[in-house]
């Protein structure tokens, strides 16, 4: 009520003036209705029923029709109608099925009329004919609605529903013999009133009660629905079949509807439950409130518009015992609050951007995109031929930039996303192979970080031998490490025996350093810390060349980089393999906090100064290699922050899964789920499900994990009769025929059915693989050459 | 129909519990039971599942159901739940703990839940519950306290593998053989073990006779009966008031074991009656505060989808019949079930504005409604003797049906209180 404006509004005759105001009720209402001429209001509830005048300033009681000394049930009223034609005239329904009505024009205190005691429940509702004076329609939770002659004792005719209890009855406001009822089942009936044995027409409107319903005041065929199911529905009866053309979805069950007097598709409606407000709706805009009234609280239950050709005035009563006057300059307009800018990047990299259009105008004239510092660069603004502007309501514009071309283009991401390899091989042997991919794309960075990630993760051995083959085979390094390695005369077991001792670069010094009897103590002593598996002697016998070296790491790898391998898969696995591996952790934690490992790590360091060779120079270089491969994490962990942060999240999640262990703990689990979703969104978008699919397996966070255990149901229809086989697979309810047989073994296929997609035969999978080994027929004998891959 | 519930019964739950067995009589039934519950506990859902089913064993205790809890606390167990939980609720997270005084009340005086007791719960501090939770648990608190009110009503019988419930008590009222109704034999005619049932005396056959006559009077005569208001007002006080002194005259003293009891503290909080101790409690008017209306709005925005699971189950509850009496055939009993419901409902003070309630009276005879009473208020003395003294010449599955109405309105009778506090709170 900050605003109070004062409106007038000439009409015809009379003037309607006023403002925003309220009066307290004693108690809290449960419907209004307002007199014809616009000057009064009675409110009905369960324990008021008075008549207020609206004055300029407020409301003013007028009259109480709640008399007499006991309290009586028929004066709890769960509806109230003021007749338009005749202005002494009001009907209520009570709560215990009597339907009252109530003449003004009374001399004595006690105004009321007739009763009509026929309903045997609660009536939900009463109508007057809008033409008619003695007419009078009721409907109940009982079911029936009842047509009363006010000059008759009993009703004239009853209406059954043959449904559920009826929650509105609204006589049409053109077609003089029609009315419209809605059930609480969902169901809307058309009557005539001359036909109180079947109605006209049935459909069902909405899931749930059907709370009430408004026929439009100019539009013949048009009836506005509201239910349960937070919808507010507008028909179209003209049709032989009452076609849905607007739908507006609210936030809380819908209580009332009333059209907006001159408005053509304006439309009031509050709730019954939770949310307290009064909106106005455009049903063509569904999607926001073209008004909203926000002072009751508690919910609304009556709603009424002053006169029935003027659209400023709204009344509504409340629950919370307020009798409200809205005008409509005092409501608030949500569409001042809304935020109309809508922004969304497509797969390749475009930007379409809807504003209104008073803001791109404005910005156009400074034309700001072009060099805004604040998009990414390759963003280009598309030329203004080619911009579209799109009309709504409320005129929004909308932009699209397209990239350039060149830039734009994604194809790396498709090819890096598809060639990458995360698992299932050494960790050097994937970063290797992912290092060749990102060059073949030529994203040398990327291509570097994997060969960095190498060699710091690799084992020096794998990395020196894999080096020096590299680096003879093909004679160019990039990095000066290699040459140090080069450089370096390196006993050729000290390969395979560090590779048994991949995070503690240390101890390796210290081999070289020692006689090789030393080197078969430590190295024992390094099967007992670790629990290698791998025999002594087998490893001494192999400390020979290259080429074993070479066969060594295949053998010997397999052990060491345990947690690289993921179980190689079934063709439908049942279970979700269970990614948190706890043996795989304990192994590495006990690599990193086995004391004696710690003991070793000090005793190099403090030997090899001592023992200071000339070698020194160059195994400095060598030192940060060999610092325990956890050192260099906080870089790692640098770098993948930089690349998520440039947006290339492919990068970091691929670098994510492919260390696995190694990383995981130094990013917060926050921050790997945000990337993992942004890439599977990514992945997905471009419909490379599968690899989605392993990106989500390989994960080490729940919530992703979970995604591929959510909506794992398939629906399937029966071959026989189309319909959806609800309880089992393999039998159909309805036609009691097994859906799937094996084509094989003539037997119901329980479990997994493999079909082919040509002609549609098929079996049991392990029946299908084995009568396709030998024929390539389709094992039903249709002739078709069917395939198994 | 059967066959297919038990198959689905047996996956959800990995077992074919007793209460399934019963229930099965009115399979439409049981179909929308099941699917409620496995909502409730399996599905999507604000809480944790240990918590549900810690929610279900705190319920179940209330009412000393030692059947309920024996099956709960192997879920529990089963989900990964704290066995040191199970050693009484001052072991479980405070976040439960303050649960159980809402818990007592929605089970013994569900009007006696105000806004404040909500707002209790829900104020933002380390232990506090959310809206969303707030719902989740009091659908569980009132699914468990009726489904208490059944086991004890139909009296099941302990599963086999629970043990401890074998020696909690004697199975009161478990006699039709449950092992019949499994091997798919529906004749319920045949009454195994009810001696009542089996020796048809000529009063009791004119017991059936009397009540569809008077339900053939009461159809004909409403219209020209026309009570005044203040009489349909003192006759809802007095079927209220009458519905206190209404107790069973056995009231056997049945110890609660102890591994029931130490899930609940207070034993002694049990069902009172609203004026018998001084306490006048405001009538709740239904047309004010109705599940249609607004419980299930509620419950729908808090809980998708478990308003319409539990509209379904009411309606359901509500409506089922099969137009039979007894041994006679198409008898309309929508007035009969109307009577029971609202004589229910009308236990808990919820009134009905359209109800003559001189109709109970005529139509529940005094066994019936101690049998009610002790049934939906005070489950755990339930005795076979109740079970078989009231409607005997009716079949074990309509006494079954009675139940599901006992269950299903004491449940929207819970829900409603509990709800509307709810409301209260939000606005």
């Amino acid at each position: 009520m900050e605003k109070m404006a004062r409106v007038t509004t000439a009409l015809g005759g009379n003037t309607i003036t006023g403002r925003t105001m309220f009066c307290h009720l004693d108690a809290p209402a449960n419907a209004i209705s307002v007199c014809r001429d616009a000057a009064q209001v009675v409110v009905a509830g369960r324990n008021i029923f008075k008549i207020y005048s609206i004055e300029e300033d407020q409301f003013v009681e007028k009259l109480n029709l709640r008399v007499g000394r006991k309290p009586s049930l028929n004066f709890s009223c769960a509806d109230v109608v003021w007749h338009q034609m005749d202005e002494n005239l009001l009907a209520t329904a009570a709560t215990n099925g009597v339907v009252v009505t109530w003449n003004l024009g009374k001399p004595s205190r006690n105004k009321q009329d007739q009763l009509f005691t026929e309903h045997k429940r609660t009536v939900n509702k009463v109508c007057f004919h809008p033409t008619e004076v003695y007419m009078l329609l009721s409907g109940s939770q009982d079911g029936y609605m009842k047509c009363f002659d006010l000059r008759k004792k009993d009703s004239v005719s009853t209406f059954s529903g043959q449904s559920e209890s009826v929650r509105d009855v609204q006589f049409s406001i053109r077609d003089y013999f029609t009315f419209a009822a809605t059930f609480e089942n969902g169901n809307v009936q058309l009557w005539d009133i001359r036909r109180p044995d079947r109605y006209e027409r049935m459909f069902t409107a909405h899931n749930g009660p059907v709370f009430c319903c408004d026929w439009h005041p100019e539009d013949r065929g048009w009836l506005a629905t509201g239910g349960r199911d937070k919808m507010v529905k507008v028909w179209d009866m003209n049709t032989t079949r009452a076609k849905e053309i607007y739908c507006v979805q609210t936030i809380a069950s819908v209580a009332r509807v009333k059209w907006r007097p001159e408005c053509k598709h304006h439309i009031a409606t509050c709730s019954m439950m939770v949310d307290h407000n009064i909106y106005v709706w455009d049903v063509r805009r569904p999607f926001i409130p073209s008004a909203m009234f926000e002072e009751h609280k508690d919910v609304t239950t009556g709603i009424v518009w002053r006169h029935l050709h003027d659209p400023y005035f709204l009344l509504s009563g409340s629950k919370d015992s307020t009798l409200y006057q809205h005008i409509f300059k005092d409501a608030s307009q949500p569409i001042d609050r809304a935020n109309p800018e809508g922004l969304c990047y497509s797969l390749y990299g475009d930007l379409a951007f809807a504003a209104k259009e008073s803001l791109i105008s404005s910005d156009s004239n400074r034309k700001p995109y072009i060099g805004d510092r604040r998009h990414p660069i390759f963003f280009k603004r598309k030329l203004d031929p080619t911009e579209q502007f799109e009309y709504i309501s409320s005129s929004s514009a909308l932009s699209v930039f397209e990239t350039d071309v060149e830039s734009g283009s994604m194809d790396w991401f498709v090819h890096t996303a598809k060639q990458y390899a995360l698992a299932g091989r050494p960790l050097a042997e994937l970063c290797d192979h992912n290092a060749k991919v990102a060059k073949g794309l030529d994203r040398n960075q990327v291509a570097q970080t994997w060969t960095m990630l190498r060699i710091i993760y690799s084992s020096l051995g794998t990395v020196s031998s894999a080096n020096l083959n590299h680096s003879i085979g093909k004679g160019s390094t990039t990095l000066p490490l290699m040459n140090s390695f080069n450089l370096k005369d390196i006993p050729s077991g000290l390969g395979s025996e560090s590779r048994l001792d991949r995070s503690k670069g240390e101890s390796r010094t210290e081999n070289i350093l020692m006689d090789s009897s030393s080197t078969l103590i430590n190295n024992e002593d390094n099967e007992e810390t670790e629990g290698s598996d791998v025999p002594a002697d087998y490893l001494l016998g192999d400390v020979e060349g290259d080429e074993d070296d070479l066969y060594m790491m295949d053998h010997e790898n397999p052990h060491a980089e345990e947690q690289e391998y993921s179980l190689p898969q079934e063709a439908f696995p049942l279970r979700h393999e269970i990614v948190d591996n706890p043996s795989a952790l304990d192994h590495l934690q006990d690599k990193a906090d086995s004391p004696h490992v710690s003991g070793n790590e000090a005793e190099t360091v403090s030997l090899t100064p001592v023992e200071s060779f000339s070698l020194i120079s160059i195994s400095h270089s060598l030192y940060e290699n060999r610092l325990p491969s956890d050192f260099f994490n906080p870089i790692v962990r640098d770098t993948l922050l930089f690349y998520a942060e440039q947006g290339d999240v492919q990068t970091a999640v691929s670098v994510l899964i492919v260390l696995g262990d190694r990383i995981r703990k130094e990013i917060d689990e926050q921050t790997q789920e945000h990337w993992y979703t942004s890439y599977i969104d990514l992945l997905q978008r471009f419909q490379l499900w599968n690899i989605s699919n392993e990106v989500i397996k390989l994960s080490t966070c729940r919530a992703i994990n979970c995604l591929n255990q959510a909506s794992t149901t398939l629906h399937i229809n029966c071959s026989n009769c189309k319909r959806p086989m609800s309880n089992r697979g393999w039998i159909c309810d309805r036609c009691r025929q097994c859906a799937s047989m094996c084509a094989v073994c003539h037997h119901v296929v329980k479990g997994l059915f493999v079909w082919c997609q040509g002609c549609s035969h098929g079996g049991h999978l392990q029946h299908i693989m084995k009568w396709l080994e030998t024929s390539s027929h389709c094992p039903a004998g249709c002739g078709h050459l069917c395939e198994y891959t | 129909m059967m066959h297919t519930l038990f198959a689905d019964s047996f996956a959800t739950l990995g077992r074919l519990d007793n209460v399934t067995l019963v229930m099965v009589f009115h399979p439409q039934y049981l179909e929308s039971f099941l699917k409620t519950q496995h909502y409730l506990l399996q599905m999507d859902g604000p809480l944790p599942l240990h918590y549900r089913h810690y929610i279900g064993i705190m319920a179940a205790a209330r009412h000393q159901c030692s059947y309920l809890v024996n099956l709960h606390v192997n879920d529990f167990l089963h989900v990964g739940g704290d066995p040191k939980w199970l050693n009484g609720l001052e072991n479980a997270p405070q976040k439960l703990q303050n649960l159980g005084e809402l818990n007592k009340m929605l089970a013994h005086r569900p009007w006696l839940i105000t806004k404040e007791h909500i707002e209790q719960l829900l104020k933002t501090e380390e232990n506090s519950w959310s809206l969303a939770e707030l719902i989740h648990a009091v659908v569980l608190l009132t699914h468990y306290h009726s489904l208490a009110s059944f086991t004890f009503g139909c009296g099941i019988s302990p599963e086999i593998d629970c043990e401890g419930g074998h020696t909690f008590r004697p199975p009161s009222v478990s006699n039709y053989c449950i092992c019949d109704i499994t091997n798919g034999y529906h004749g319920v005619d045949e009454n195994h073990a009810s001696p009542a049932g089996s020796i048809p005396t000529t009063e009791s056959v004119c017991e059936v006779e009397a009540l569809m006559e008077k339900m053939k009077q009461l159809q004909e005569c409403r219209d020209e009966e026309e009570a005044s208001q203040e009489e349909m007002a003192t006759r809802f006080e007095r079927e209220k008031r009458e519905s206190m002194f209404v107790c069973s005259s056995e009231d056997e003293e049945s110890a609660p074991a102890r591994d029931v009891s130490r899930h609940f503290e207070d034993t002694s909080y049990g069902y009172k009656d609203f004026s018998r101790h001084g306490m006048h409690v405001p009538t709740f008017r239904v047309q004010d505060y109705s599940w249609e209306d607004h419980g299930y709005s509620l419950v729908n925005r808090l809980y998708p989808d478990v308003g319409q699971l539990l509209d379904e189950k009411f309606h359901i509850a509500y409506n089922l019949t099969y137009n039979t009496m007894a041994m006679h055939k198409d008898v309309d009993t929508s007035m009969l079930r109307r009577a029971i419901w609202n004589y229910i409902h009308c236990m808990f003070g919820i009134r009905y504005d359209d109800y003559d309630y001189g109709e109970i009276n005529q139509l529940l005879d005094r066994s019936f409604k101690v049998y009610i009473k002790t049934v939906v208020c005070t489950p755990e003395k339930t005795t076979k003797r109740m079970y078989d003294s009231f409607w005997r010449q009716f079949e074990h599955s309509e006494k079954v049906h009675v139940n599901l109405l006992l269950v299903e309105a004491r449940m929207q009778a819970e829900l409603l209180y509990a709800l509307r506090a709810i409301t209260r709170y939000m606005t």
